[in-house]
C-alpha cells in the first residue's frame, strides 16, 4: 500500500468509527428509561403538552425514523436541541468547547515543560535518588484521582494560602467592569489580543489550578517517555564523540540529545491530549469550569439525551482525529512503522 | 512463562525498593479488606449506621480520620472501602479477560474474515475516549456497583483481545500445533490445550497491572454518582459526598481520596517495574 493510500484508508476508517459511535450512542441513549418529553414540556406539564413535546422531538415515531432525522440534522450541523437548556446543542457545545480547549492547551503546556525538564534530568542522573524521585513523581501523576487532587490544590492554594481563586473561569465583577471582546473564545488569548489586562490577569489566575490538576497525568507520561528516549540517545556514538571533543554537558543534553528525544515525547503529548479531553470532565466539575465536561455531567444527570449524544460525538470525533493525526505524524517521523 | 523465569522476575521485583513498596501496600490492602470488621474501630458505622451526635468531627484520638456528615467514623469507612475497591479491580479485569481472551484467541487462530470483524470491532471500541464509554453504559444500565463493573469491563476487553491475538498468531505457526492439526485434533481442543496455556501469562500480567487503572476509573464513576450507592462505604463516593464539605471539613474528602491514590500508585509501582523487566510487547498502555 502506498503512503497516500494508507492515509485515505485510515481517514475512511476514522469516518466509519465515528458513524458507529453515533449509532451506538444514539441507540444506547434511547434505551435509557426516562421521559424526555415531560422534561421538555417544563414543570408540571399537562398530558396535551407532553403529547405536543413528543411530536416536536419526533418521539412519537419509531426509533429508526428518529435516527434518520438525527443523521439528517447532523449533516447540517444540527445536533438537536438540549432538553435542559432549550438551546441548540451545537451552540452549547461550541461555547463549552473553547473553554475546555483553553484548559487543555494550558495543561499540556505545563506538562510538556515539566515533563521534558524532569525526563532529561532523570535520564542524565539515571539510577540516582533524583531519578527515583522523578519516577515516583511520574507514577504519582498517572495514579492521582484528578477530582481529588483538584480539591487538595483548592484546599492548599485557596483556603490555606489564599493565593489563587477557588473556581470558575473569570470573576464576574471583573468581566462586567472590563468586558471582553471575544475573538477565539480562549479568554487568555483574546484578552492578550485586545489588550484587556484585567481579564488577562484574572483568567490566568483562574486557570492555574485546574490546568495543573489536569497536567499531572500527561506530566507522568511525558517524563517517562523523555527519560527512556534520552537514555537510549545518550548511548549513541555521536554523543560519546561530542563528549570526547569536550562539548559542555548541558549543550550535549539540551542540543544534541534532546533533539532526538523530543519527537517521541510529542507523540505522547498527542496521545495524552485525547486523554486529557476526558480528564477535563472530572476537573471541570471540581473547578466549576464552564466547559464540555461540566455540560456533559449536567446533561447526564438530567437525562438530556440530545446533549449527551452531542457531547459524546464531539468528544469521540476529536479523540479519533487526534489519534489519527498522531499516528500519521509518527509514521512520517519514523519510517520504520510504515507499512 | 516458565517457573524459573517467574522466580527471576520476582527476585528483581523484591530487590527494587519501589516495586517492593508497591507489593507491601497491595498485601496490606488485601489484609485490610479481609479483616475489615476486626480492624475498623466502628464497624457498624462503616456499614452505614448514622451517629448524628458526632457530625463532622475533626480527626481526634477517638476518630483518627474524623467523622462524616452523618457522624460516621471516616477511618472505619475507609477500611471497609478497601473491600469494594479490590472487588471492583478484580471483577473489572476478570470481565475484561472473559470477553477479551476468547475473542482474541478466535481472531488470531482463525484469521481471515473472523479476524477482520473482531479486530475492527476492537478498533471501534478503542476509539471511544476511555471512561466515556463506561460512563455511557452505566447511564444506560442505571446506577450501582454491578452496573459500574459491567460498564468498565465492557470498555476494557479490547486491550486483551489485541494482546492475545498477537500471541495466538505466533503460536499457531509452532510445529506442535501443526502436528496436532495434522493428527486431526479439533480446533477447540488445540486452542484450549496448546494455544491458551502458552498465550495466557502475559495477558494475566497485563491484567494485574491494569487493576490500578480499574480502581481509578471506578472511583471516577462513583464520584459522578454512577457507581456504588450510599450507604455503602466506597472511596470514590466518599470523596464525592465530601466535596461540598471540603473547605470547612477537609478530612472528610481527603482521607478516602488518599486511599485511592495510595492503592493505585501501589499497583502502578509494581506494574511499572514489571513492564521494564518483561517483554516490550507489553508496553502498550501507560495510558
Amino acid at each position: 500500500m502506498k503512503l497516500w493510500e494508507y492515509i485515505i484508508y485510515r481517514f475512511l476508517l476514522a469516518l466509519v468509527v465515528i458513524f458507529f459511535v453515533i449509532t451506538i450512542v444514539f441507540f444506547i441513549s434511547h434505551v435509557i428509561p426516562s421521559n424526555p418529553a415531560a422534561l421538555w414540556a417544563g414543570a408540571h406539564p399537562t398530558p396535551e403538552q407532553i403529547e405536543r413535546a413528543k411530536e416536536e422531538l419526533h418521539l412519537d415515531k419509531p426509533v429508526i425514523v428518529q435516527f434518520y432525522y438525527y443523521l439528517d440534522g447532523l449533516l447540517h450541523g444540527d445536533l438537536g436541541t438540549s432538553i435542559r437548556t432549550h438551546n441548540p446543542v451545537a451552540e452549547d457545545i461550541a461555547s463549552a468547547f473553547t473553554a475546555t480547549l483553553e484548559l487543555i492547551i494550558v495543561a499540556e503546556l505545563f506538562a510538556v515543560l515539566i515533563g521534558i525538564i524532569l525526563g532529561v534530568y532523570s535520564a542524565v542522573k539515571k539510577n540516582t535518588w533524583v531519578d527515583n524521585l522523578s519516577r515516583i513523581f511520574a507514577i504519582s501523576g498517572v495514579s492521582l484521582p484528578a477530582f481529588w487532587f483538584g480539591m487538595i490544590l483548592q484546599l492548599l492554594f485557596f483556603k490555606q494560602l489564599g493565593w489563587l481563586p477557588l473556581s470558575g473561569r473569570v470573576d464576574t465583577v471583573v468581566m462586567l467592569e472590563h468586558p471582553l471582546h471575544v475573538i477565539t473564545g480562549l479568554y487568555i488569548l483574546d484578552s492578550l489580543l485586545t489588550g484587556n489586562w484585567a481579564i488577562l490577569q484574572n483568567a490566568t489566575w483562574h486557570i492555574i489550578l485546574p490546568a495543573a490538576t489536569l497536567a499531572m497525568y500527561p506530566v507522568g507520561l511525558i517524563t517517562r517517555q523523555v527519560r527512556s528516549m534520552m537514555i537510549e540517545v545518550l548511548q549513541e556514538n555521536y554523543i560519546r564523540t561530542a563528549k570526547a571533543y569536550g562539548v559542555p554537558d548541558w549543550m550535549i543534553y539540551m542540543k544534541y540529545a534532546l533533539k532526538n528525544a523530543i519527537a517521541p515525547a510529542l507523540i505522547v503529548v498527542g496521545l495524552s491530549l485525547a486523554y486529557t479531553l476526558v480528564g477535563a470532565f472530572l476537573v471541570e466539575i471540581i473547578f466549576n469550569w464552564p466547559g464540555l465536561g461540566r455540560y456533559a455531567t449536567y446533561a447526564i444527570l438530567s437525562m438530556d439525551y440530545p446533549a449527551i449524544i452531542g457531547v459524546v460525538i464531539v468528544a469521540a470525533s476529536a479523540y479519533v482525529f487526534i489519534n489519527l493525526a498522531v499516528d500519521l505524524i509518527q509514521m512520517y517521523l519514523d519510517p520504520r512503522i510504515r507499512l | 512463562m516458565k517457573k524459573d523465569e517467574i522466580i527471576r522476575v520476582l527476585k528483581i521485583m523484591v530487590r527494587n525498593k519501589l516495586s517492593l513498596t508497591g507489593i507491601i501496600i497491595i498485601i496490606a490492602l488485601i489484609f485490610t479488606a479481609i479483616f475489615a470488621p476486626f480492624l475498623a474501630p466502628y464497624p457498624e458505622q462503616a456499614e452505614g449506621e448514622p451517629n448524628l451526635e458526632e457530625k463532622l468531627q475533626p480527626p481526634s484520638s477517638t476518630h483518627w480520620f474524623g467523622t462524616d456528615y452523618m457522624g460516621r467514623d471516616v477511618l472505619s469507612r475507609v477500611i471497609y472501602g478497601a473491600r469494594i475497591s479490590l472487588l471492583v479491580a478484580v471483577s473489572v479485569v476478570a470481565l475484561g479477560l472473559l470477553i477479551g481472551v476468547p475473542l482474541g484467541l478466535l481472531a488470531g487462530y482463525k484469521g481471515g474474515a473472523v479476524d477482520a470483524i473482531i479486530m475492527r470491532t476492537t478498533d471501534i471500541f478503542l476509539s471511544f475516549p476511555p471512561l466515556l464509554l463506561a460512563l455511557l453504559i452505566s447511564v444506560t444500565l442505571g446506577r450501582g456497583l454491578e452496573n459500574a463493573i459491567i460498564a468498565l469491563g465492557v470498555s476494557w476487553w479490547p486491550w486483551y483481545t489485541r494482546l492475545i491475538r498477537g500471541m495466538a498468531i505466533s503460536l499457531k505457526e509452532k510445529p506442535y500445533v501443526e502436528v496436532a492439526k495434522s493428527m486431526g485434533i479439533s480446533n477447540w481442543k488445540i486452542i484450549g490445550r496448546h494455544i491458551l496455556p502458552n498465550a495466557i501469562s502475559p495477558v494475566i500480567v497485563q491484567g494485574t497491572m491494569d487493576m490500578g487503572s480499574a480502581i481509578l476509573e471506578a472511583s471516577a464513576l462513583s464520584f459522578l454518582g454512577l457507581g456504588v450507592q450510599p450507604p455503602t462505604a466506597d472511596w470514590g463516593l466518599m470523596v464525592s459526598q465530601g466535596k461540598d464539605y471540603l473547605l470547612n471539613y477537609w478530612w472528610y474528602p481527603t482521607f478516602p481520596g488518599l486511599a485511592i491514590f495510595i492503592t493505585v500508585i501501589a499497583f502502578n509501582l509494581v506494574g511499572d517495574t514489571l513492564r521494564e523487566i518483561l517483554d516490550p510487547r507489553l508496553r502498550r498502555r501507560f495510558l
